[in-house]
């Protein structure tokens, strides 16, 4: 089998003692479309900031691409895409800068940004049917537009690996369509996707595995199923089966 | 009508003044973007402990108050990331003890001391002394420099601390860089504008440009322009009507914001119209 993209091995992180995520193994593989479900305090967002190095490692081991996250070093090949950029409320930040800011790395600091940089964030904008507002403040645009520059923010970096935050959440129909849409070329152009998400109903179709995190902090532990059902075992995980079982919410009409 | 040019001191005060009018906005509209717009307000605090030092110990104030703020940067930003929560109040202490302390060596310091600190917490035209021009130039490249290398990193620490550090920014080196700056504003600025004020340059600017502007590039650029023109017409008026430049300075920066805030309604209202 490839190289696994991430691969976590027995991980544990802990919060003051108390367990967040508990022997959590899981690999994921290039082209996969990963839906991360499970009730608030589950742990899936500490899962993804651990993925992505931002969050210490208790026990266990996280490596992506081969590398262990500490040592990681082709972050390029990864994009995050928050809910929302802290810092774009109290300054004005224009969508062009919002989406440019992708681009800025240590080892860019040298050189102004390149052509094909700028190509790749018009192409971005394009893709999410904003190139027009490109020169607007990011703050003028509406809760569903700016999170889509918040995609094509993702998109132009050209990473390989989309992680999104809830990226449907709050918006509204049309907003979700069009995000779908987007996801569907994306998934099509063979990027692999990681969703932290309550609610699988939207992107269902799109989604190859999912992965419902338990609702215990002690037992929070990964498994893996295809959609819709997600209570198979993919993997013989030597986990406390039953427990879990007990535990996993169901995947649909888990959002309070 | 005296020219205020004819004066050296002047001509010294007016190079210190354009210098803070200049590198002030730049660093305070990153500031204001990671909302931290008082953290100059305190590093002023902690530079006044070393002008007290200064006077305490005979060595020359701006050096010593460099030191001692470039160490109470790299402090504010250990306790930073110590703690979020209790932050707030550590730092709080950290700036009530550098005034206290200020204060507290300048009258423990043989002469008139405590009485020319007046003149570092409000500002004062005759006190940038030709050996200083030279420091404070040498200051102010290097924060121009710094900015040139490593700003567009610092945007995207100030845009989002974690998707800076999935972009491989190293964001707690970003942060000490960034206080440790406005630190370097503040002995830059501590002369003329005066160490309680001159926090008041890095950031009034930037909210009166930023009612206007809508990008992160035309808010700095015109930040700059209103801190300049507060900073060099402050401190001809102030030499005019016999004043402290610094509160000359603020109240014309208050002054633009106040005038630019009236103008905003009208020009806002017709982007919606367009948009």
């Amino acid at each position: 089998m490839n190289q696994p993209i991430v691969s976590i091995e027995r991980l544990c992180v802990e919060f003051d003692g108390e367990h967040v995520l508990e022997d959590v193994t899981l690999d994921f593989h290039a082209g996969e479309f990963i839906a991360l479900l499970g009730p608030n305090g589950s742990g899936k967002t500490t899962l993804v900031r651990t993925i992505l190095g931002l969050q210490q490692i208790d026990h266990g081991k996280v490596s992506l691409f081969g590398i262990p996250v500490r040592r990681f070093k082709d972050w390029q090949r990864f994009a995050l895409v928050p809910q929302r950029l802290p810092g774009a409320s109290s300054i004005p930040v224009s969508v062009w800068e919002t989406v440019m800011s992708g681009n800025i790395r240590p080892r860019n600091r040298w050189r102004p940004f390149s052509r094909s940089e700028k190509q790749a964030a018009t192409a971005a904008l394009t893709a999410v049917d904003l190139l027009n507002r490109r020169h607007d403040r990011l703050d003028t645009l509406s809760g569903g537009q700016q999170r889509r520059v918040l995609v094509a923010r993702a998109l132009a970096t050209n990473a390989d690996v989309l992680v999104m935050d809830e990226p449907t959440a709050g918006l509204d129909s049309a907003n979700v369509a069009s995000l779908i849409a987007l996801l569907d070329s994306l998934k099509a152009d063979g990027k692999t996707i990681i969703i932290v998400t309550h609610e699988l109903d939207d992107i269902e179709h799109l989604v190859t595995r999912a992965i419902v995190l338990g609702a215990s902090k002690h037992h929070s532990v990964g498994f893996d199923g295809p959609p819709p059902v997600p209570n198979a075992f993919a993997h013989d995980h030597h986990h406390h089966h039953d427990a879990i079982i007990d535990q996993a919410p169901p995947v649909v009409g888990m959002q309070p | 009508m005296i020219s205020f040019l004819e004066y050296d001191f002047m001509q010294r005060a007016l190079i210190a003044a354009a210098l803070v009018g200049l590198i002030a906005p730049l660093i305070g509209v990153f500031l204001v973007q990671r909302r931290l717009a008082l953290l100059g307000d305190g590093m002023g605090h902690v530079a006044l402990m070393g002008v007290g030092l200064a006077f305490l110990l005979g060595t020359a104030p701006v050096p010593t108050a460099m030191v001692t703020a470039a160490l109470g940067a790299f402090l504010i930003e250990f306790i930073r990331n110590r703690s979020r929560t209790a932050g707030d109040v550590a730092l709080a202490l950290l700036f009530y003890g550098g005034i206290a302390g200020g204060v507290l060596f300048a009258s423990l310091a043989p002469g008139k001391a405590s009485s020319s600190l007046n003149s570092y917490l409000f500002g004062s035209l005759s006190t940038v002394a030709t050996g200083d021009i030279w420091a404070l130039v040498v200051l102010a490249l290097l924060v121009l420099v710094v900015l040139a290398i490593f700003g567009r990193e610092l945007f995207a620490v100030s845009l989002d601390p974690d998707i800076a550090q999935v972009q491989g920014i190293r964001v707690r080196v970003m942060s000490t860089l960034m206080a440790v700056l406005a630190a370097i504003v503040v002995v830059v600025g501590m002369r003329v504008v005066g160490l309680l004020l001159v926090s008041a340059i890095m950031i009034v600017p930037v909210a009166a440009a930023q009612q206007l502007t809508r990008s992160f590039r035309s808010t700095a650029v015109i930040a700059v322009i209103i801190g300049l023109v507060a900073c060099i017409a402050g401190l001809a008026g102030s030499f005019y009507i016999e004043v402290p430049p610094g509160p000359a300075i603020v109240i014309l920066a208050l002054a633009c914001f106040a005038v630019l805030a009236l103008i905003a309604v009208p020009i806002r209202q017709r982007r919606k119209e367009l948009a």
